[in-house]
């Protein structure tokens, strides 16, 4: 053995285990500590001062255009928006819309459901929806509209057909992976404690998939509103009702330029509120909860 | 030593072949394996990576068929899986992420039909026993490993399976965690009474855990020897004793290579080998 490297020996040593000091874990924090922990966790705020910035690029670009025509600015936008809200306008196109879009959700929801559930009992399901979800996942849902439209005629049918469209391949398509990422040990619990068919499908393929499904909830749910918007711009009114997208669509035509971007702004405005409020409490009460998803 | 009449076994596995096929051919995972396990049996089946050791205990569990022979659970044959063999599994997504601790413990209690409060009751009583009853409301995802594998014991005994199924349970812990484990197993049998049958490829916690040892050679599963055990516990793990079954398992199972492998060209012939050998 070479010598060169040999450590040196030294004296052994044992210690009476102390008790741990106390105060250390619970010292209170300098106050820019705390300040720096409530900005990093203020996710709002700093996309409030973002929105707030480039709205103000948005009106000062509006001002050098200088042509309401073309580019209102975000204050007009603004005075149109809380004009419509306050005269009832606008609530009246939001409620026909969502209202139409909840049905084609469920209905979607509800079709990606039987789908998933046949494909998770059986080999012909399987390729059933592997088979359909790579025909139509692809196919814009808008694209169905002329045949919706010779098939329900213009109204809230073709709607609601095109809606199942948009909502159902992505969501079975989510859920299917999610079922099939399920870890093999929980089926294998679930099998032990007599569990088969649809209690398993319920009490553990589905929440062990939630995350999956969740993604596919709302992916779908960014699908069909944007299906249902272009949807309405095409066809508009149905029976004298309208939605957002037939709003935007007449405010175009009468010229109303700052009605149109309020429209827009609505849009935006829901979209954000659903994936925010609805979705994020959803997504905080069980799967963050659970640890299955940051 | 006295030699009593012994009782009916509680599981028999009767020259048990299994096959299974992957990537388009089959391949046997164990080749007329036969055991008897009593009641009250700390049973563990020992062998190196290979051996069919925990396929032998999914077919136990029900989640695997037999080609040939046959598993009796009580004299009835073992068709699929069932609340009478609970397994715990050396994974830690064995525990379903939603659901509470305590909830864990009630589920299978509750899916097999039993009332809520009485579920209740049972799986705090539990988890009392494997001392978790502090973390009762706590979710999986915030637990140790080692207090994971307490919750799945304490499923596994709160359900008072005929047969405890345990598929190296402890493989996934630290070594330190892993004694603690082995120590409170212990306790727990000499306190709850249970029958197991437990998979380890670990020569020295084969020894202490198990009171009766099967030892398998791998491709495919043979029986190689069956070894008692039942004076081994973590205390006399130094003891020369141990140092000495240890390592006449270990030349059961690695030693004498290539003479093993001659002697197994047949099934025929092995059997004769193993009779001449031992």
């Amino acid at each position: 053995m070479s010598a060169r490297f040999q450590p040196a020996v030294r004296a052994e040593y044992e210690l009476p285990l102390l008790p741990a000091p106390p105060a250390a874990a619970a010292r209170p924090l300098t106050w820019r500590a705390r300040l720096s922990g409530w900005l990093a966790g203020a996710g709002w705020l700093r996309k409030g001062l973002l929105l707030i910035v480039l709205a103000g690029l948005w009106e000062y670009a509006a001002r050098v255009a200088n042509n309401d025509l073309l580019l209102p600015g975000f204050l007009q936008t603004a005075e149109a928006f809380v004009a419509g809200m306050v005269s009832g306008e606008l609530p009246r196109y939001v409620g026909v819309s969502l209202g139409v879009l909840l049905q084609g959700y469920l209905a979607g929801v509800l079709g990606a459901f039987v789908l998933t559930s046949l494909a998770m009992s059986s080999r012909l399901g399987r390729d059933l929806l592997e088979t359909l979800t790579a025909m139509f996942n692809p196919l814009p849902a808008i694209a169905l509209l002329p045949v919706a439209l010779l098939w329900f005629g213009l109204g809230k049918g073709s709607l609601v057909f095109v809606l199942v469209h948009s909502v159902m391949w992505p969501l079975a398509l989510n859920a299917y992976a999610g079922f099939r990422a399920v870890p093999e040990t929980l089926r294998m619990a679930g099998r032990n404690y007599g569990l088969g068919g649809l209690r398993m499908v319920t009490q553990v393929l589905v929440p062990a998939a939630l995350p999956a499904i969740l993604s596919g909830l709302k992916i779908g749910w960014a699908f069909a509103w944007r299906t249902l918007i272009a949807a309405e711009l095409v066809f508009g009114t149905t029976s004298g009702k309208g939605g957002l997208g037939w709003y935007i669509f007449q405010s175009r035509n009468e010229l109303f330029t700052d009605k149109v971007f309020a429209g827009l702004a609505t849009v935006i405005v829901i979209g954000l509120l659903f994936e925010h409020i609805v979705f994020d409490a959803v997504e905080r009460l069980t799967v963050r909860r659970w640890g299955m998803q940051r | 030593m006295n030699v009593f009449p012994l009782p009916a076994p509680l599981l028999r596995a009767l020259d048990l072949t299994i096959d299974y096929g992957a990537a388009g051919k089959t391949v046997r995972a164990t080749h007329e394996v036969s055991f008897d396990v009593y009641e009250g049996d700390r049973f563990v089946l020992l062998g190196p990576s290979g051996c069919g050791k925990s396929t032998l205990l999914k077919a136990v569990g029900g989640f695997v068929q037999p080609t040939a022979g046959g598993l009796l659970l009580r004299g009835r044959r073992i068709v699929k899986p069932g609340p009478d063999r609970i397994v715990v599994f050396q994974e830690f997504d064995q525990l379903p992420p939603w659901k509470t601790v305590k909830q864990n413990v009630m589920f299978p209690l509750l899916a097999g039909g039993a009332g809520r409060k009485d579920a209740e009751a049972r799986a705090l009583h539990w988890l009392e026993k494997v001392g978790l009853a502090r973390f009762a409301d706590a979710y999986p995802h915030t637990l140790s490993g080692g207090m994971k594998a307490r919750v799945a014991i304490a499923r596994a005994l709160a359900m008072q399976p005929d047969i405890l199924l345990m598929d190296e349970p402890f493989a996934a812990l630290d070594a330190l965690t892993r004694r603690r484990m082995q120590e409170e197993l212990q306790a727990l049998w000499e306190e709850a009474g249970f029958t197991m049958l437990f998979v380890t490829h670990s020569i020295e916690e084969a020894l202490v855990v198990g009171n009766r040892i099967l030892l398998l050679s791998p491709h495919p599963g043979r029986v190689r020897a069956e070894i008692n055990s039942h004076q081994f516990d973590l205390a006399s793990s130094g003891s020369p004793e141990f140092q000495a079954a240890s390592q006449r398992i270990h030349k059961l199972l690695f030693g004498e290579a290539g003479h093993d492998e001659a002697a197994h060209a047949d099934a025929a012939k092995a059997v004769h080998a193993l009779a001449v050998h031992s």
